[in-house]
């Protein structure tokens, strides 16, 4: 029963980093990048604005930060709860 | 040496590269082609599957869209890299715990139903073959040029090599091929990317030069940019135009199908580790992230080169003359592009220009009156040749362009030939093996993969010849599909206990509802003209049929809710399966269903 009650702790902890990060996943590319574009538009960058650069830049490089996060915190999430591969 | 023998050297010597690995690497280790990825390093296998990965759309398409749209194509950027997130997040791990090979055979098992796997082959291959089509665009568009051969010849000449491609095999399973037709790939791509960002900005980076300065004005590349097409009559190059809920459903479709595309997901079913199936996708996406972050810059400083010599003296001055076109070394490009159909210009005025501008522009529509302009006679520029013409528009060495010739072609090549291979199995193995005739000899099995080959390579070149819309179009609608049928039911498979009722339904639903939404604007089977709509004014408001992946999943989705709270539980096994499949503990090595 303990292994029982641990793997419900772990698919929990693992769902809620799954939603925090699927939260930033959007905030980033439909947020930032498309709806809320018109109200970054006052911060500048380079010729153009912050909501065009999160669309063909920013989005792109804010996923690749997610993906190793999630990674690095899945792996030690096995560990605590002793459900990892070794 | 001429461009044309030059552009042959480098295609040729590329290839006698990857076939030289692939003889290489077999004698050397590989005794299992299933095992293509195991004990191969987290780095180099995103490294292969990013070239798995990227075709023809993403090499030789999708710049072309951006550069003449600007800002509204963002949703290829954000859509095919942010599927990766879904990926690493929802499905790698679980699938590779699962420890089976194939899509199918996950969906399958875990709906313990021969019939969903069944709908399931169905959906891979309606899928799979619209991809092929897109890449048959692209690898025409290639093929065309290099050859100095109109647009079908090229498409013609293209479709055998991609067939022999797909049965010589070998290339294709070897894990360090990919790896040298990701180089070859990315050179092609980033090379010509930093001398064009060199010139215009100064700034080696090209994602950082597309916000840099614009050297030989002074002002910003991207503001110089949104001057001087809207000098033109055309859309603000950074503004928001499109349809916000179209933008936003065509982004989300995209992602969703990259986490739905079967050739992308069996990647991460053969890595070592639950582990390293989480590394392999991030990985996988910092190699694609290295074409996708130049990209915008390609087609930005491609729109501005362009412009600047269809206007030399500047856009209030004179427009290029016809016969300076026809003499300056600089305007070659369009000569030779001309040959394959793909670029036309024509001086409806009769004075000796041609004036490239917006002739639906109300505004410009006055200047050109005032000026005796007769509309615009830059008539065709077919957005699949602007990447492969980039480097001769901004006049870089003859070595670049051969470069991006074989760049070019080993992203078409290997993502066509990987989904050859893809269907033919699905086919063989999947559908008559597993369905229909569970005894047939592997002589036979080896030979309806090859009959199937051949089948949807003649269809992908048939409909290629008249294809649904540009390359990247075209594997947009593929993505869509897979959004509506594969993703959906691998999701609920793994985080909710839905039964196989309700994953058959589910999947049915949103393939079928899609793929009508597709044929009713984009003609039935894709034949030309037997639509009933058009993606100019869509059936439901403002959702194109590109974009109609997301709605399709959500059907998929409440329709597989529905149908499953009102059908039998599922049984205790699969609940195990379920529970056993969210924690990497146990994970053995993967284990072929034969």
């Amino acid at each position: 029963m303990s292994e029982e009650s641990s793997n419900n702790a772990y698919w929990k902890a693992n769902l809620r980093l799954i939603i925090g990060s699927l939260v930033i996943w959007a905030l980033v590319s439909f947020g930032f990048g498309i709806l809320l574009r018109p109200a970054l538009s006052g911060i500048a960058v380079g010729g153009s604005d912050l909501g065009f650069w999160f669309a063909q830049q920013g989005s792109i490089l804010v996923f690749l930060g997610l993906i190793f996060f999630y990674a690095w915190r899945m792996n030690k999430l096995d560990a605590e709860h002793g459900v990892g591969e070794e | 040496m001429d461009q044309f023998t030059l552009n042959l050297l480098f295609v040729g010597a590329s290839f006698a590269l990857y076939i030289g690995i692939a003889i290489w690497a077999r004698a050397g280790s590989t005794s299992e082609f299933y095992a293509a990825g195991r004990g191969v390093h987290p780095v180099t296998n995103g490294m292969a599957t990013a070239a798995d990965w990227m075709s023809a759309a993403s090499f030789i398409s999708m710049a072309g869209l951006i550069a003449f749209t600007g800002y509204d194509n963002s949703s290829f950027l954000m859509g095919w890299t942010g599927g990766y997130v879904l990926l690493a997040l929802l499905l790698a791990p679980y699938l590779r715990k699962f420890g089976k090979f194939t899509v199918s055979e996950f969906i399958g098992d875990r709906f313990y139903s021969s019939t969903a796997r069944l709908v399931a082959v169905i959906c891979l291959i309606v899928a799979s073959t619209t991809y092929v089509i897109g890449q048959m665009t692209g690898v025409g568009v290639a093929f065309g040029r290099f050859l100095e051969v109109d647009n079908t010849t090229g498409l013609l000449i293209g479709a055998c090599v991609v067939f022999a491609y797909a049965v010589f095999g070998g290339m294709k399973g070897v894990t360090y091929t990919q790896v040298a037709q990701y180089c070859v790939l990315i050179l092609a791509y980033t090379i010509p990317a930093i001398f064009i960002s060199l010139q215009l900005t100064g700034n080696p980076i090209p994602a950082l030069g597309l916000f840099g300065e614009h050297a030989a004005s002074g002002e910003p590349l991207l503001a110089k940019l949104d001057q001087i097409v809207t000098e033109l009559g055309f859309n603000e190059y950074t503004a928001h135009h499109a349809d916000t809920l179209n933008m936003v459903l065509f982004t989300l479709s995209l992602m969703i199908g990259t986490a739905g595309l079967p050739h992308v997901i069996m990647r991460f079913f053969t890595v070592p580790k639950v582990s390293d199936a989480r590394w392999s996708a991030g990985w996988t996406l910092v190699f694609i992230a290295l074409l996708y972050l130049t990209a915008p810059a390609v087609g930005a400083m491609a729109r501005l080169n362009i412009t600047e010599l269809m206007w030399p003296e500047g856009t209030s001055g004179q427009a290029v003359s016809v016969e300076q076109i026809e003499s300056d070394p600089a305007y070659d490009w369009m000569a030779t592009w001309q040959k394959t159909g793909l670029l036309g210009w024509e001086d409806k005025n009769g004075d000796g220009r041609i004036q490239y501008y917006n002739d639906g522009n109300a505004e410009m529509q006055e200047r050109a009156a005032e000026a005796g302009w007769e509309g615009n006679e830059l008539t065709n520029f077919n957005r699949d040749i602007l990447v492969l013409a980039n480097p001769e528009i901004a006049n870089l060495p003859g070595w670049v362009i051969g470069l991006v010739a074989a760049g070019g072609l080993a992203a078409a090549l290997s993502t066509a030939a990987g989904l050859l291979l893809a269907i033919s199995s699905a086919v063989s193995h999947d559908l008559i093996k597993g369905q229909f005739k569970p005894n047939i000899s592997e002589k036979g099995e080896l030979m309806s993969a090859r009959i199937a080959m051949a089948v949807a390579i003649a269809v992908a070149t048939y409909l290629g010849l008249n294809p649904p819309g540009f390359a990247a179009q075209t594997v947009a609608l593929a993505f869509g599909l897979a959004a509506a049928s594969i993703f959906p039911a691998l999701m609920m498979g793994i985080f909710t206990k839905v039964n196989n009722k309700g994953a058959v339904a589910g999947m049915l639903a949103g393939l079928i509802v899609t793929l009508i939404y597709i044929f009713l604007h984009k003609g039935w089977f894709f034949i030309p003209d037997t639509n009933t709509f058009s993606d100019a004014d869509p059936l439901l408001g403002t959702i194109k049929s590109t974009s109609f992946g997301a709605i399709g999943a959500m059907i998929n989705f409440a329709v597989a809710f529905i149908v499953s709270k009102s059908s039998d539980p599922i049984p205790e096994e699969i609940n195990e399966l379920v529970e056993s499949v969210r924690v990497p503990k146990g994970a053995g090595a993967a284990a072929a269903d034969h």
